[in-house]
């Protein structure tokens, strides 16, 4: 019963980290309040990309050992990224419109990027969904969700080459441009985040399994 | 040099169904050119040649798309792909044969569709050239691909854009903004994604 622990513990750190971005995080002197979104916004971010990390891995699994629970469970990594990454666009959209004053902005190559990746994982599903179930299906599915994660980089260094830059790029190679109570802050978020991917995840998993357990089942009855 | 001829010979077949049947390319031309016609009502008198390059790259793009939804269409449909897998080839084979027709395909379209372009609106620079060629080959590896799956799945012709537009994107960045190692590049990591990733996709049935 790992999973009741697992919800537990991420909504405690949801708790903690909601606190932490609004009480406790310094309110920055540019841009006011609603730099309060990055705790949320970057964390959605960075899970998404786990996400698609952990399902590109799980297809990677499914391709070497032909188990099925590894085509499932690729699948509901991918499924949870493209919620997170779904809402990394609309808070990053939100973050541009008080910011900058606009709900998109093309010159800024994460927000873009994101859009490549969310029309890339969106087809991930038509895909899944126009193939009948099978070992077939699996196969494809897995060659595609292993694109996916080579084209992040590729489209990131696209895009990177397309554009001038505002986004504010907080992470470089002198470390992370923050204050230590503003980086301890941005941890616990991020922190919450995966916790919540992981349950979710969990839950979702779950909850799959017992669908196919109980199609098997109703086969076997009728 | 056994790989070789076995590419070959599926490069040949393909070439020669086309030669017979005349289905893919002349409506690859026509659509090609039907598409600068309207790109040209399409932007105002008097723009730029960067705005008129972009609109080359989208009628490139979805003229090589046009192509690539009916690579797989006779395999499917003739029930072909289980007798190209029962055959004694490296399956990779398959797909470096299908993508060389494509790119035959792709190639004779644009042999007219860049004169015309210069003709209908600034005219060409070699660079441009160079970045179609080197675009060309990406479009038809990861495009061969998509296109085995995309003929898998119910709505095949509505797939495959859907499959393919993403992963195309950073294509028409580097082809607009003429980065020729971008391309090379982009044709380097997904030529060898695709070619190590073809046996997955097709599976006998």
């Amino acid at each position: 019963m790992k999973l009741p622990v697992l919800a537990a513990a991420c909504t405690g750190l949801f708790g903690l980290a909601t606190a932490l971005a609004f009480f406790y995080a310094p309110t920055d002197a540019d841009q006011g309040l609603s730099q309060r979104i990055f705790y949320f916004h970057v964390p959605l971010a960075l899970t998404s990309y786990v996400c698609f990390g952990w399902g590109a891995w799980k297809a990677l699994r499914y391709l070497r050992t032909r188990d099925a629970r590894a085509d499932l469970e690729s699948y509901v990594a991918i499924h949870q990224g493209v919620i997170f990454a779904a809402l990394t666009l609309l808070t990053g959209s939100i973050w541009a419109r008080i910011s900058w004053g606009v709900w998109w902005s093309w010159s800024e190559d994460q927000l873009v990027l994101f859009l490549v990746l969310f029309l890339f994982y969106c087809a991930y599903f038509m895909l899944r969904f126009s193939v009948e179930p099978g070992p077939a299906r699996a196969n494809m599915c897995a060659v595609y969700a292993l694109f996916g994660v080579v084209l992040i980089p590729v489209s990131f260094l696209a895009i990177r080459l397309s554009k001038r830059f505002i986004h504010p790029v907080v992470f470089n190679s002198h470390g992370p441009q923050m204050t230590g109570s503003q980086f301890l802050t941005f941890c616990v978020c991020l922190a919450a985040m995966l916790a919540l991917f992981a349950t979710l995840y969990s839950i979702e998993l779950a909850g799959k399994r017992l669908d196919g357990a109980l199609r098997e089942l109703k086969e076997l009855l009728a | 040099m056994n790989y070789v001829s076995d590419v070959a010979a599926l490069a040949r077949k393909d070439l020669l169904l086309e030669l017979r049947a005349k289905e893919t390319l002349p409506s690859m031309l026509l659509f090609v050119v039907s598409a600068l016609a309207i790109f040209h009502f399409a932007l105002p008198r008097g723009t730029s040649d960067v705005a008129a390059r972009g609109l080359l790259w989208s009628a490139l793009v979805f003229t090589a798309l046009l192509g690539l939804t009916r690579a797989f269409v006779a395999e499917r449909e003739q029930g072909m792909f289980d007798a190209l897998v029962l055959t004694p080839v490296d399956r990779s084979a398959i797909w470096l044969g299908k993508a060389i027709a494509v790119l035959a395909f792709l190639v004779a379209a644009e042999i007219v569709a860049l004169p015309a372009f210069a003709a209908f609106f600034h005219g060409l620079n070699g660079r441009t050239v160079a970045a179609v060629a080197l675009a060309d080959l990406g479009i038809c590896t990861v495009g061969t691909l998509f296109g085995a799956m995309a003929v898998a799945g119910r709505a095949r012709e509505l797939l495959l854009p859907l499959l393919f537009l993403p992963t195309a994107i950073p294509i028409v960045v580097g082809g607009v903004g003429g980065y020729l190692w971008f391309l090379a590049l982009y044709d380097a990591i997904f030529g060898l994604l695709s070619w190590a990733a073809f046996e997955y996709v097709v599976v006998e049935t």
